[in-house]
This record gives structure tokens, sequence and C-alpha cells, in this order.
């Protein structure tokens, strides 16, 4: 192993002059650049590991995949010689995490988009910089401030929005199961706004970084052929960076669906079924194991709650791959 | 926290005014009525006092378990420290923790507010545990209604009817001929309930269960009391800070705390019916009375609801204490000797102004009996006398 690196990095990179023996300090360095480098792969192996030996009694229980055939989590219910029906159902949790996660990309993406492009190719020069600086700053604050926010500040004003949204399109026929009320405040809608907030900032600033590499004479070309400057973000900034959107999307998304604290605190906690409406209250994957990790005394009920983590994991590394193959074929596609 | 909490809500009603905030009314017992709730309902006097000091103490003990009586215990712990030296550690971490690492030996006390079940004695492997009350904690129905101040009367079938999901709107018969003479508005119940599991919904349940019929049969006989229930309505908040800050916001919206976060949150909150068909307003000296005739001889029921005391509040429960009756190390058995029997004596005094219920003196007898059991490998730590 050693050896085969050693010849590699001889082989692309010339020893300097006069020190044919390699520096004891130049070995311990690529020894533990190359332990790091190995470190979040063994982290994630170990996590696979522990998660699995963790939910193995409740899958081998109630059946490997039992959990994902039923609706509506009930520990109470719960009894140890029972195998089926599985109480300990998270379809509503993945439905959850899925909406929320939706609704904040639908928000956050071209939110951010628009933002990133203000500030990399509208906005005046002077404000560009101490404007970017404060949406990153959006980055820093911490999850259970904005949950606080989202309580006191985002909820007590969406709640005359959403009760007039479900008087009126919750009246249609089709759609008003959608926006069906009542509405208190506490909902996926809710939680989805915070998320599409928490998220702006890390989709903008990597959308500023993309739009910012656009060559300068590729612009001017858009422009000296006549394009307003709507055409040319349009047709010489927009198409190179789709790659580069798609990935800071997957970084987005990633965060949407694994963000616990300001979920909890405004999700409403509803862990028995799905409700297909917005405006009602339901439950997500990381929302259910911070609140019930602490308290789980039912039989398998700590097991399940690892259940829950492991698919939270499949999702999250899901959303990641799917993320990372439509990098790919934005790169290969001729502009 | 508390405090930032307040100063948010003010904030956001300066700020955002009308965006649905209101001002909460401060409990004012007037709208109570006439009820004993002016003295504490124990009788210090009756209580036994014959432990003496143990000498060779352990300078620290471990404690975990409930959150109910996290508020008290803190408290007792802070008091204790100053006055004998030993320091308790509390993690107010939930029954069940309390219960699993008391057994498991991680903790040297463990709190509950639910009588040990079998199976949970039964992993203590054959190694006998002590479960002794120390303080009577009173969960009570507290709501947010626009208009609406204190003292609202609920029985047990109508508020079973409503976190059942039965009753729906505040302006429904059967509360209104509960209040006949206030005028209830024409708006959405919103059931808040706990989202972990909790002793206090294990109280709040039983008592529901106890008592309403209709709850019984919307969840199932067997499936209608816990600490964690399949609620067929309602939004949930983690622990009672995470209910009492859903309160605050939604206006229409009814749960159960325990006695001492209303308190402490100046939440409006509701009196109950109890067995004698009186309105009975949550204090220690109505839980007191709840817990009149009640001794250790028998296993005692997870809510005092069936009591049938003149001025006893129903939802009353009681926090037990754990630890094994035989300890491994004589100076943490002579420190939990010490500091149970303080709490038992001096620390009763310190749970009235907290809205906690001290003990009867009988229950507090036959507890106080229970210290003399206490060994350490064997040997008796207290002198029998």
């Amino acid at each position: 192993m050693s050896l085969t690196l050693k010849d590699r990095t001889t082989r692309s990179m010339p020893e300097p002059a006069g020190s044919r023996q390699r520096h004891p300090a130049d070995r311990l360095f690529q020894a533990a650049v190359h332990a790091a480098a190995w470190l979040p792969i063994a982290i994630l192996g170990a996590t696979v590991v522990f998660l699995l030996v963790q939910a193995w009694p409740a899958l081998t229980h109630y059946g490997p995949f039992s959990s994902l055939g039923s609706i509506g989590w009930a520990p109470s219910r719960a009894i140890t010689e029972s195998t089926s029906p599985n109480p300990y159902g998270l379809l509503q949790f993945i439905y959850g995490s899925v909406l929320t996660a939706l609704i904040a990309m639908a928000i956050a993406v071209p939110a951010s988009i628009a933002v990133a492009l203000y500030l990399t190719d509208v906005a005046p020069r002077v404000i560009r910089r101490p404007l970017a600086h404060l949406v990153d700053l959006l980055a820093a604050i911490p999850s259970v401030v904005y949950g606080f926010w989202a309580i006191f500040a985002l909820a007590p004003t969406l709640r005359p929005l959403g009760e007039m949204l479900g008087r009126t399109l919750g009246a249609v026929p089709a759609l008003g199961a959608v926006f069906a009320g009542p509405f208190y405040g506490y909902s996926y809608l809710t939680a989805g706004i915070v998320l599409a907030i928490m998220v702006l900032p890390i989709i903008t600033a990597i959308c500023r970084e993309v739009f910012a590499t656009t060559p300068v004479p590729r612009k001017e070309a858009a422009l000296a052929l006549g394009a307003t400057r709507w055409e040319m973000l349009r047709m010489a900034v927009l198409p190179p960076a789709r790659a580069g959107i798609i990935g800071a999307c997957t970084l987005g998304l990633g965060r949407a669906v694994g963000e616990t604290i300001a979920v909890t605190m405004v999700i409403g906690n509803n862990v028995t079924g799905i409700n297909p409406s917005l405006l009602a209250p339901g439950a997500t994957m990381p929302s259910v194991l911070a609140n019930e990790l602490t308290e789980a005394t039912q039989p398998f009920h700590l097991e399940s709650l690892f259940v829950v983590a492991l698919w939270l994991l499949a999702l999250a590394l899901a959303v990641n791959v799917a993320g990372r193959l439509l990098v790919r074929r934005g790169h290969r596609e001729p502009r | 926290m508390k405090a930032v909490a307040r100063l948010a809500v003010a904030g956001v009603v300066l700020l955002a005014g009308c965006a649905g905030a209101v001002p909460l009314p401060d409990g004012d017992t007037a709208a109570f009525g006439t009820q004993i709730c002016g003295g504490t309902g124990a009788d210090p006097s009756a209580y036994l006092r014959t432990m003496p000091v143990l000498p060779g103490a352990a300078p620290r003990l471990s404690a975990a378990g409930s959150s109910l009586i996290g508020p008290m215990m803190s408290v007792w712990a802070q008091q204790y420290a100053g006055q004998h030296g030993t320091r308790v550690a509390y993690q107010p971490i939930g029954s069940g923790s309390g219960i699993a690492q008391t057994i498991a030996g991680t903790v040297a006390l463990g709190a509950t507010d639910t009588p040990m079940t079998s199976l949970e004695r039964a992993k203590a492997g054959g190694r006998r545990l002590l479960a002794l009350p120390v303080t009577l904690g009173g969960v009570v129905p507290a709501y947010h209604l626009a208009g609406i101040g204190a003292g609202l009367r609920f029985d047990a079938d109508v508020l079973g009817a409503v976190f059942a999901g039965r009753i729906r709107r505040w302006d429904d018969p059967a509360l209104r001929s509960l209040n006949p003479g206030l005028r209830l508005p024409a708006r959405d119940i919103v059931v808040v309930h706990r989202a972990d599991a909790s002793g206090t919904t294990a109280v709040f349940t039983d008592y529901l269960t106890r008592g309403s019929p209709t709850w019984v049969s919307v969840l199932g006989a067997g499936n209608s009391s816990g600490k964690q229930v399949v609620w067929p309505t309602g939004l949930a908040g983690k622990g009672n800070d995470g209910v009492a800050g859903m309160l605050a916001q939604v206006d229409g919206a009814v749960g159960y705390l325990e006695l001492a976060y209303v308190l402490g949150q100046h939440l409006p909150y509701g009196q109950v019916r109890n067995r004698t068909g009186d309105f009975i307003q949550p204090c220690p000296a109505t839980m007191g009375r709840a817990a009149q005739g009640i001794d250790l001889a028998a296993d005692l029921p997870t809510s005092l609801a069936d009591s049938t005391e003149r001025d006893a509040y129903p939802i009353t429960g009681v926090t037990y204490l754990l630890l094994y009756a035989d300890q491994h190390d004589r100076a943490t058995a002579v420190a939990l000797v010490n500091f149970l029997a303080w709490m038992l004596t001096t620390g009763q005094d310190l749970a009235p102004p907290l809205g906690y219920g001290p003990l009867t003196a009988r229950l507090q007898r036959d507890t106080y009996a229970q210290l003399y059991q206490v060994t350490a490998d064997g040997a008796p730590v207290a002198p029998t006398g």
C-alpha cells in the first residue's frame, strides 16, 4: 500500500534536488493526510454498522421492511410478543420529511438563484460584497433560533394567511384536500418555510460562486449581440451553471431533510398518520427522534427509533447520490 | 429561558400587534370561588422525625428521572447542599430513563411519576428496589382563550371528550352547561398534548380513563392510559415547556401541564370536578386532600382520581424516588438516607410555594419508616430505633 503510494508520488512529482531520502516530517504529514482521508469513510461505515446493530432487534422482530409498509407511530400499542402489525410505522415520517423538504426547495431555489444573480450581475458594485456577507450570515444563525423565531413570529403571521387559504382553496374540489383547514400555525407548511429560509444562504452562496465563474467575454458577447441584461443572464450565465445549481440544491436538500430542532418546534408533531393538507400538523424522521429518544421505554421502542435513523440516513444518501448523478449529467450535456 | 420566552411574547405583541398573539391574563384566584387553597394541606407536626443525621456521608449523589419534579428537585438539591454539604446532581431526563438508570446503577437515586410496573421491577434482577413517595404533583388543564380568564370548569368526561376530539368547539353545550355564567366563544378547540413519553401524560390519561367513558371508548380499553397514548387529535410539544409554548401561541388551545409550570408561566388554568361533585382548584392543599387516607400498604394508583374526600383535586399524582434497598457503597447509602430523611421532613415545607403538595402525615410516616430498611452490603445504615 505504502509502496504504491510512494511510487505514484515520485512519478508525479520530482523530489527536491539534493534530498534522495525523504524528510521524516514529510512522511508523517503524508501518513496524517492519508489517515484523514479515510476518516470520513470510516465514520460513515461505523455509523451504518452501529445503527444496524441497534436497530437489529426491531428489524428482525417486525420484519426488515414492515415499518415502510405501515402508517402511524404508536409505541403505546407495542406488545413484546406481537410481531404484526408493526406499531412503529414510519411512512408518515418519510412523507413529512420529503414534503417539508420539497416546500423548502420550491421556495428557496428560485429565491436563491435570484439573490445570487443579483449579487453577481445586477446589484451596484459597492453593495455586492456587504450584501453577500449578510446572506452568508443567515447560515450562521443556530437552528434553534430559527425555531424560536418561527414560533413567535412566523406562525402567528401565517395564521390569518393559512386560515384564508383553508377557506378559499380548501373549498375547491380536488385542490381542497391540499389546503384543507383548520390551520393553527403548526404545520408542514410552516416547517417548510422555515427550512426554506435555512437553506437559502447555502444555495445562494454556491450559486454565487458558480455564476461568478462565467467568463466576462461570454457575457460581453451576449450583450454585443443585442441581448438585454435578462437575456444575457438567461443565455450566458444560467445554462453553463446548471450543474453547479443542481449541486447547490443537493446540498440544500440534504440540510432540509436532516434539520431537526427548528422543524420539531413548528411542525406540530402529529405522529399518527398522513394528512394530505399542507396546513395540518405532521412529523418528520428527525423530529420523532428528537422527541422520543430520551424516554423510549416501550418494547422495541428504542430499537425502532434506530430504524427511523437508519432510513433517515438512507434518504440523505439517496438525495446525495441523486444530486451527484444529476450534476454529472448536467456536465455531459452539450451547451 | 422563561424570562426570554416572556420577553419574546411581549416583543411579538408589540411588533405584530394584530398577528394573533394575545397578552395572557394571569390566573387570579378569585375566579375559582371559595376554595381551601390558602393552606398547605399538610400537618408537619405529625411527621416522623426520628432519624439522626448519620456521619460519613458521600459528598456527592447522582440522581435522575421525572421532569415533573425537576423544579422541586433543583430547589431541594440547592438548599440541601447549603445546609448539609452533600451535593445532589439531578438530571430531569424523564421517569422511564430515571427507572432504567437507577436499575443500571448509573445513578444512585431515580425519580418517577408512575408506580413501577412488575416488568420494570423484574429488570432489577432480584435486587429489591425501594419506591418512596416524596411529593404530590398536580396536572392541570390549562388553556388560552381570548376573553376568558382562569377558573374554567371541567369534568372528567368533558375533558375526555375534548382530548378525544369529540368536543370540538368552545361553545359546545357540554362546556356551556358546566360554565353557566361565561360567554364561551364560538371557536375551534385546539388540543395540545405531549410529544414525548411522560409521567405527566400518565397521570392525566389515568384520570381520564377512570372518569371518562368517552375517552375510553375512543382510545379503546387497555390503550387509554400510559406515558404515551395514540392521540386522536391535536398538536404536540416536547416537554412541559413545549406544551406551554404552544398554549401561549394558539388562541383556542387547551392542554395539560404540571401545576408548577402553569404557575411559572402565568397561564390560565381550570378547575376540575371531583368524585364529590365539587369543582376544585388545583393547589397543594387540594392535592393533599386527594392523598388523604392513602398509605403505602397497597399499590398506589397513577392518579388519585378516585378519592372521595371533600376538596380533593382529582388529577393528582405521586412522585416516587427509587433506590436499591441494599447499596454497595456505605458512604453513598448514608448520603441517600440523610438526604431522603431531610426531604421527607424539612424538605416538605419547600413544596407548596412551588406548587407541589407535601405528603400527608400517614404517607410521610409510612415512607419515613422505609428509610430504616436501607442497608450497605447487608448491614443496616441507620440505627434501628
